[in-house]
């Protein structure tokens, strides 16, 4: 057991650029099936081994595809997350960077209802440990074991990767959500599947400043979970205002700050490392008993 | 990406909603003729930057015949402007904005823009114009009401008539808001802003409705769709290093410490940031290299952060994914080597292609001190700037 992808997700790639062939490759030799990728106009050719398909549904026909990776440029990366979901695909993860706020919102505003779970945008993807590598993370970091881990930033998840497996604690599923406004999967439908994995023992989170996901977070967290959760927020030191929208303040009441969102997760149970660098050692003395 | 005030309102016009006449000037001569085309009795002299604040800061002047516009023109145009949103060397005025005075009766907000945690775009608007609007939120949150717009149905006109009963307006003046809020969030949907805010939103004395002040943001994300909106840029009015940044797609914000830092990805940008001030030491810069870093951009990207006189140590970050580590390490090399680096440099590379990458430096001869972990990157660059 995992969450979102293991070694039976049949993976396809949308997007067969240099990007998405190099991380097709890689992908590939780390356990995962990839079985297909989409390139309009080159149907019926081969990259790298690898069959290329003019459309999501061709792709799906033929292999029996259940995952796709999107690698399109922003321009088209809205319309092949709906195509991953109109064919009804387990899981669309997208990596794209830059797509206009606009163009996802209502993306995502199309996905309700739908049988397909977004990853990202923005995302560097998801790695089960020996088993399914979906995106662009460095999966040699990773070791299987019983931590799940969920991040908004890409780099910064494997830094909580690294120093997890570093301890001899390995992961569960590695999760990156996305940095972008808009985001299919965000903490709490993460941590939900985390609780309900019986292989997760404890739970890696690393948030950053801006929005108010993290404070929701951390009242599922006290309310709904049973499992041990320690935490990360990046940017106690980012000057104000350089990021964040003027009037988005309002809305969120004044939330977005690093120092509010730790107090938060304190307030509700979860163990918050002062340093970047001591998140693996919070979470062990958080929830003892997880190497192996 | 940020507009003056009077290219928001040529926008406000193009779509519709209502603003006072005016014209743009640079020359006190200019804004004399300005008021006399205008003929109004009362005209009102802005200099136009990048900030709010204008009025408290002397950048607004009410007058009332051409002879007077010239005057405050001449006195605003190249003064430097220092308000709360200005940075600490303030802003020097170019261009005035002069507009017909109006009778103001009421003075409210509005604004349009995105709602994160709803995933929908949210129409703010108070009777409590003319202040801070976080000010209001944080004494009167009552007084901020909110309309969430679902993306794909979009803004109906229904919710718009709520939203004016609620202001307290009359049947007349809920006709005219209607069209007023419907071109702004044509504007807003049309041309991918990312906020819109109209500080005040005026009722006159007659019962019209006027944008007061327009402050109008873009999604920098879809300004490739907008060549017309990209053209309104005005390279004066943002920081010169951030600036140079953004021209190579590099991510930088200026700070005041004396360790650069080069890292891959905001969140880990971020945590650097952390990690050095938790080692005792204070950074120079955030700056995220992004996902398709390579040889060139490292180069530029160490331009930048020696531009800096403060910087007595560089550290650079990369955890791999997309990045390829090789990549980077090609570019510290190319780097080192043609700006003749001379500060302590220290380099951290993981994930994606890192062994590769350690041996180009290893092999490169260059003065570099390589870190494994993040927590001796940041001890091993505090160290170096304590030693320098």
């Amino acid at each position: 057991m995992a969450i979102l992808c293991d070694k039976n997700t049949k993976l396809i790639i949308q997007g067969m650029g240099n990007m998405g062939t190099f991380h097709a490759g890689l992908s590939r030799e780390y356990h995962t099936q990839v079985v297909g990728g989409v390139h309009p106009g080159k149907g019926g050719t081969e990259k790298d081994g690898i069959p290329i398909f003019d459309t999501v549904a061709e792709a799906k026909a033929a292999t029996g595809a259940t995952a796709s990776c999107i690698f399109v440029p922003p321009p088209g990366a809205a319309d092949a997350i709906l195509e991953a979901a109109e064919n009804e695909l387990d899981l669309a993860v997208c990596i794209t960077e830059g797509i206009p706020v606009i163009d996802m919102a209502r993306a995502k505003a199309a996905l309700r209802g739908s049988k397909t779970r977004l990853l990202g945008p923005n995302c560097p993807g998801v790695v089960t440990p020996e088993q399914c590598r979906i995106g662009i993370m460095p999966a040699a970091i990773t070791r299987p074991g019983p931590v799940g881990v969920v991040s908004r930033s890409g780099t910064l998840t494997y830094e909580a990767v690294d120093q997890l497996s570093r301890l001899g604690i390995g992961q569960s599923t590695c999760v990156g959500i996305g940095g972008d406004p808009v985001i299919g999967t965000n903490f709490i439908d993460a941590l939900t599947l985390f609780q309900a994995d019986p292989e997760t023992k404890a739970v890696v989170m690393i948030g950053e400043i801006g929005g108010s996901a993290e404070e929701e977070a951390a009242e599922f967290v006290k309310s709904n979970m049973d499992k041990p959760v320690a935490a990360f927020i990046a940017g106690q030191n980012a000057p104000p205002g350089k990021r964040m929208g003027h009037a988005g303040a309002i809305i969120a009441g004044g939330k977005g700050k690093a120092s509010d969102k730790m107090a938060a997760l304190e307030a509700n149970g979860v163990a918050v490392s002062p340093s970047p660098a001591e998140i693996g050692e919070t979470l062990a003395q958080h929830a003892p008993g997880l190497t192996g | 990406m940020n507009v003056h005030e009077y290219q928001a309102k040529e926008l406000f016009r193009e779509f519709g909603v209502a603003v006072p006449e005016g014209e743009l000037a640079t020359t006190p001569e200019e804004a004399e003729r300005a008021a006399k085309n205008l003929g109004t009795p009362v005209v009102v002299v802005k200099a136009q930057v990048h900030a709010g604040g204008r009025g408290k800061a002397g950048g607004v002047k009410v007058v009332k015949s051409p002879a007077e516009a010239k005057t405050a023109a001449s006195e605003i145009l190249g003064m430097t402007l220092h308000t709360p949103q200005t940075p600490p060397e303030g802003k020097l005025v170019r261009k005035v904005y002069v507009e017909a005075g109006s009778n103001i009766k009421d003075e409210l907000y509005l604004a349009i823009l995105f709602d994160r945690a709803a995933e929908k775009f949210a129409i703010v608007a108070s009777t409590e114009g003319g202040m801070e609007i976080e000010e209001v939120a944080e004494r009167t949150p009552e007084k901020i009401l909110t309309v969430l717009v679902d993306p794909n149905v979009g803004l109906r006109d229904y919710q718009t008539r709520a939203l004016g009963f609620q202001l307290g307006f009359d049947k007349p003046l809920v006709d005219k808001l209607v069209p007023f809020v419907r071109g702004l969030f044509d504007l807003f949907m049309e041309k991918d802003c990312s906020q819109v805010e109209i500080n005040p939103l005026i009722v006159t004395e007659e019962g019209d409705l006027f944008a007061i002040d327009g402050k109008v943001n873009f999604d920098s994300n879809a300004l490739y769709r907008h060549p017309e909106i990209a053209a309104l840029r005005d390279p004066e009015e943002e920081d010169p290093r951030e600036r140079a940044a953004a021209e190579i797609d590099l991510a930088y914000v200026g700070l005041d410490g004396s360790i650069g830092c080069m890292v891959n990805g905001a969140g880990l940008a971020m945590a650097t940031l952390d990690m050095i001030h938790h080692c005792g030491g204070t950074p120079a810069n955030f700056l995220d290299a992004g996902g398709g870093a390579d040889k060139e951009k490292v180069k530029e990207a160490f331009k930048l952060i020696l531009r800096d006189e403060n910087v007595k140590a560089i550290l650079v970050n990369i955890f791999g994914g997309i990045v390829r580590c090789d990549l980077i390490a090609e570019g510290v090399v190319a780097a080192a080597d043609e700006l003749g680096v001379e500060v302590p440099l220290v380099v951290r590379l993981q994930g994606t292609m890192a062994t590769e990458g350690r041996e180009i430096l290893a092999q490169s001869n260059l003065n570099i001190t390589p870190a494994e972990t993040l927590k001796e990157a940041g001890e091993l660059a505090v160290a170096a700037v304590k030693g320098a």
